[in-house]
């Protein structure tokens, strides 16, 4: 393992500031040039390519360049990265294409109840620091089942990790490759397939080679395009609106317009607010007015599972096994939550600056005068007038003029707009170049690649490490270890991009679910595992199998086989979280024989996701599964013998962060 | 024997810690947005938003942030004054 001293640490940090600082100014260069090539006359198709093109090929260079033939820079990046820079890559890891596209979607469309995500996914890293991460990092593992194994007596253990590992991770790397295909093909019009063929061209230069160590220098370039692409087009936006450059101090101003706007389309019958009574699909809900979407049990469930979710996934995990020591673990969790803090506090700020453009310019406006900006979106399927895709003016009025009685003015339920799209159009509504559209592209891009590379690697580590090194061949050499994990690497990227090219229904919906299936699996073992001594290994495996199992079991029923759920497990149909009534006559969808015969359920089936148990939403299926892993682990443990005093004295080992890590790893 | 209780009170004094911190996060958390329709009565001034969404939106995001710093401090200077502390 690479010791370094404290000069030598204090010379390599120094470097790393200059070099970071060097490709910031250069990225941003890049960005100028591009403005000056717009305003010369060349096509926005090209700028697109080219924005595209170089950041990947400044990735692979890196990726390639990081190349290692050893293996605790392939597993940790040889725990020499520093807190800050292990911080911006974590941000890089941690925030996906759904968090740099998808966030402030949902936050324009669930007003106040979408801040459950933003809370959801930063307040976990509390529990990272102060529950997991550094004792982890003290143990000394290279993977997530490496410390169950040591922990919970050997390869039973490691084995059910693993399996939990892969299950949470490959959807949502998935996720992340569909995510690349669809910003692409947004953006710059390439077919999708390309594009998903592009991504996966671009995570294997990074990752393969040089695996934690490239990936680890890989995220940090990528933290910097992707924080600077969502941060210029809305700061732009916020100084022409108010004239100052802070949107998250600004948007206060344009929440308080919206609350005055809804209020006035109420009054004009422009727009039917959801009330007690009746809030149906297409009735307003006010911006800040809680509780609208998501019950208060829900509500709190996703900000829970979410949370402790954070705290479970190895991916994450993972990255503070390369700092230095345990302090700069701890100090490097503070890094990581800055920096994602970043983006999460202006999501919002996105989602109001939208809404009011909605609500000012589009909605109450005579249907002649709707903006151009819309067409472009609407050309793409994203944004629909009257019930029918605003591919242009006249498609749009003529479309409304079929509609009876349409007073010609448009009003709230004829607008319904992709979720996608607001982050993506922002530079359009504020008037801004092309260019500031491709460098959003590009940011997204490097949301999507950077925690696809950190997905990718768990799982190839998972496999190569724990699966064929611990548990096939314990003998095999250097070389083919690495060897191994480079082609697993290979495959299962290939098995996701292939996946992803088949554009699965449920792929987005899927990267929640990966985050209470994994609180289920892991939570419970990996804090009672540090915390309580007396957790014996029959508890620990038990724990998992029911809490995980449980997890696992409601999201599939209450997905694909909710006839079942309905007839044999006595669930019913989740409430509408205004008027408390039923979201779904369930006896009435029962006896149609349509939906009988639908199993497992298509996503049109009226039951997939609204049928459940005390009103549980499927994405908190955490909430089942962790405390019954915790029950079953003490109730488990306390009726066993405690475990012997070796493996306690170990533990005490992994609480104090002096000494060598309990786990030594034969060079 | 003497080793011994100096890595037991600082086991206690970590996992005082660990709960004092696991408490503000819960504060943060969830009880302050327990009464989102109070809070929202009052208007941050200034910025002019509604108290309680301000406090999703930003206010708990910042308390994070800054806990796991003092918290990193808290727990090194913890390790130190029992000498489990890595050397620098």
């Amino acid at each position: 393992m690479a010791t370094q001293t404290a000069a030598e640490r204090q010379t390599f940090v120094k470097s790393l500031g200059r070099l970071y600082g060097l490709y910031t100014g250069g990225f941003l260069a890049f960005i100028i040039a591009l403005a000056i090539m717009e305003q010369a006359g060349v096509p926005n198709r090209v700028l697109g390519y080219f924005f595209v093109f170089f950041t990947l090929a400044v990735y692979g260079v890196i990726g390639v360049a990081m190349r290692t033939a050893q293996v605790s820079e392939y597993y940790v990046a040889g725990r020499v990265v520093p807190a800050f820079y292990n911080g911006m890559a974590t941000g890089a890891d941690w925030m996906s294409a759904a968090s740099f596209v998808g966030m402030a979607g949902s936050l324009f469309l669930l007003g106040y109840d979408g801040l459950a995500w933003v809370l959801g996914w930063t307040g976990g890293f509390v529990l990272v620091s102060i529950l997991v991460g550094p004792y982890l990092r003290k143990f000394g593992a290279y993977t997530v089942p490496d410390f169950m194994a040591f922990r919970y007596g050997g390869n039973f253990a490691r084995f059910l990790a693993v399996v939990v590992l892969v299950c949470c991770s490959f959807t949502y790397v998935t996720a992340q490759i569909y995510g690349t295909g669809i910003i692409a093909s947004r953006f710059l019009g390439m077919q999708f397939e390309i594009a998903v063929f592009a991504g996966l061209v671009g995570i294997l230069l990074c990752a393969m080679l040089g695996g934690m160590k490239a990936v680890t220098w890989t995220q940090i370039a990528q933290y910097i395009v992707l924080i600077v692409a969502y941060l210029v087009p809305i700061v732009i936006l916020s100084t022409k609106k108010y004239g100052i450059p802070v949107p998250e101090f600004t948007y206060g101003f344009a929440i308080e317009e919206i609350t005055a706007r809804e209020q006035q389309l109420v009054k004009d019958g422009l727009a039917v607010l959801c009330t007690k009574e009746a809030c149906g699909p297409g009735t307003l809900r006010p911006h800040i007015q809680p509780f609208m979407n998501y019950t208060p049990l829900n509500y709190f469930g996703i900000i829970f599972c979410m949370m402790v979710g954070t705290a479970s996934l190895p991916h994450i995990l993972m990255r503070y096994f390369t700092t230095p020591s345990v302090r700069e673990a701890r100090v490097s969790v503070g890094w990581s939550l800055l920096f994602i803090f970043l983006l999460y506090f202006s999501a919002p700020a996105y989602a109001a600056f939208s809404k009011l453009e909605v609500y000012t310019n589009i909605i109450g406006r005579d249907i002649t005068q709707l903006r151009p900006w819309l067409f472009t979106w609407g050309e793409l399927g994203l944004i629909q007038v009257c019930g029918k895709n605003a591919v242009n003016l006249d498609a749009a009025i003529a479309a409304c003029k079929a509609i009876a009685g349409h007073p010609g003015v448009l009003r709230f339920q004829d607008f319904v707009i992709n979720t996608d799209v607001i982050v993506l159009s922002t530079p359009e509504i504020a008037g801004l170049p092309y260019v500031i559209s491709g460098l959003v592209a590009a940011g997204g891009l490097a949301a999507a690649l950077s925690t696809a590379d950190g997905l990718l690697l768990a799982i190839a580590n998972a496999l190569s490490h724990d699966i064929y090194y611990k548990m096939l061949d314990p003998n095999a050499p250097t070389v083919r270890r690495l060897t191994v994990a480079r082609v697993l690497l290979f495959f299962v990227a290939v098995a996701s991009a292939a996946l992803a090219a088949t554009r699965p229904s449920d792929i987005l919906a899927m990267v929640g679910w990966a985050f209470s299936l994994a609180m289920a699996g892991n939570f419970p073992a990996l804090v009672l595992g540090i915390w309580w001594k007396r957790t014996t290994t029959t508890a620990a495996i038990l724990g998992m199998a029911a809490g995980w199992g449980i997890c696992l079991f409601y999201l599939v029923t209450t997905r694909y086989f909710p006839q079942a759920g309905v007839t044999y497990f006595g669930m019913s149909s989740l409430l509408n979280p205004e008027t408390g009534k039923a979201l779904i006559n369930v006896t009435q969808v029962m006896a149609d024989p349509k939906w009988l015969a639908d199993v497992p359920a298509s996503a049109a089936n009226p039951m997939a996701n609204r049928v459940g148990w005390f009103d549980l939403n499927n994405i908190n299926c955490g909430l089942l599964g962790m405390p019954l892993g915790f029950l079953v682990m003490i109730v488990v443990s306390l009726m066993g013998k405690p475990p012997p005093k070796e493996m306690q004295d170990l533990v005490d080992e992994i609480r104090k962060p002096r000494g060598k890590t309990v786990l030594e790893e034969k060079a | 024997m003497q080793q011994q209780s100096n890595d037991q009170i600082h086991w206690k004094r970590t996992t005082n810690l660990m709960l004092a911190h696991l408490f503000i996060w819960f504060f943060f958390g969830y009880i302050v947005h327990m009464f989102v329709n109070f809070l929202n009565q009052f208007t941050v001034p200034i910025l002019k938003f509604p108290l309680g969404f301000y406090m999703a939106a930003q206010g708990s995001l910042i308390v994070f942030v800054v806990m796991l710093f003092v918290f990193a401090w808290q727990q090194d200077r913890i390790d130190r004054q029992h000498g489990v502390a890595e050397d620098d």
